[in-house]
């Protein structure tokens, strides 16, 4: 899974403490770029910058609406990464691990009482 | 992020145990062994866990961290072989929400003194319910602990 040449992308793209302010705050919903520009202590053309390599990346999109540019994250991007299959499987795995403690304590425990008789 | 979505797929997990496929069935055909491994993510509170195992009996487990998302498993089971096999779907919900509905096949075999087990489900996924900003949290965490190990590396 970790083997899609866009995931460079998108890991160069969070590497910036910025770009990763300016994704927390697309999660939370789609923004203008002044929006985005507003917490933030840097000129208008230095977030353009930002922008262009979080859209690099696939992490972000922007679309002109009149005089204004609308940011949001695209979460198709972030599948490569982390899917929910991905997620799903991990719950099991750690399930099925825990299953192989269980089963190796219950076989201890066995073992001791019948050690005991 | 309420966009109507669905998403198929599937995968497979296999383990290898030291104890015999008896056992390993046991762990899942009885209440009291399956609530030592089944629900206990740390820290959450499991509300309640019944089950019906028998063909065409259910199992209900609810539970989460409390004060947080409740989750919901409903599972029904189709097919039972002692020791060898069993088959079950399950729906899973999160506060009300059904978030996905799956078909597990859960295989045991000997493997020497042991056993083989090797699980496969087989799932549609509803509305991207993992949604982005979850999904750049995770992505956060692990860029935290990747600066955290580099730093310790120093």
């Amino acid at each position: 899974m970790l083997n899609h040449p866009q995931l460079d992308l998108v890991f160069q793209a969070l590497a910036d403490p910025t770009r990763r302010d300016m994704v927390e705050r697309l999660g939370r919903g789609p923004a203008s770029v002044s929006e985005l520009a507003q917490p933030l202590d840097m000129s208008l053309p230095a977030v353009l910058q930002h922008l262009q390599v979080l859209e690099a990346s696939g992490l972000v999109s922007s679309e002109k609406t009149g005089r204004v540019r609308m940011c949001r994250i695209e979460p198709k991007a972030m599948e490569t990464a982390e899917s929910w299959f991905a997620k799903r499987r991990e719950i099991w795995e750690r399930r099925l691990d825990r299953l192989g403690e269980f089963l190796v304590e219950e076989e201890n425990e066995r073992r001791k009482t019948r050690r005991k008789r | 992020m309420s966009r109507r979505s669905t998403r198929h797929d599937s995968f497979t997990i296999e383990r290898r145990y030291p104890v015999p496929p008896a056992r390993v069935f046991d762990a899942f055909a009885d209440q009291t062994k399956k609530a030592r491994w089944f629900g206990c993510v740390d820290g959450w509170e499991v509300a309640e866990h019944s089950i019906d195992f028998r063909v065409g009996g259910r199992e209900v487990w609810r539970g989460g961290p409390p004060g947080g998302t409740q989750h919901r498993n409903d599972t029904v089971y189709h097919d039972i072989v002692r020791d060898e096999r069993i088959v079950w779907s399950y729906t899973m919900q999160v506060d009300d929400r059904p978030i996905s509905v799956s078909l597990t096949t859960l295989e045991l075999g000997p493997d020497g003194a042991g056993t083989r087990l090797r699980f496969v489900e087989q799932g549609v996924y509803l509305d991207d319910y993992d949604g982005a900003a979850d999904r750049v949290r995770g992505t956060n965490d692990l860029l935290d602990s990747l600066d955290r190990a580099l730093r310790e590396e120093r």
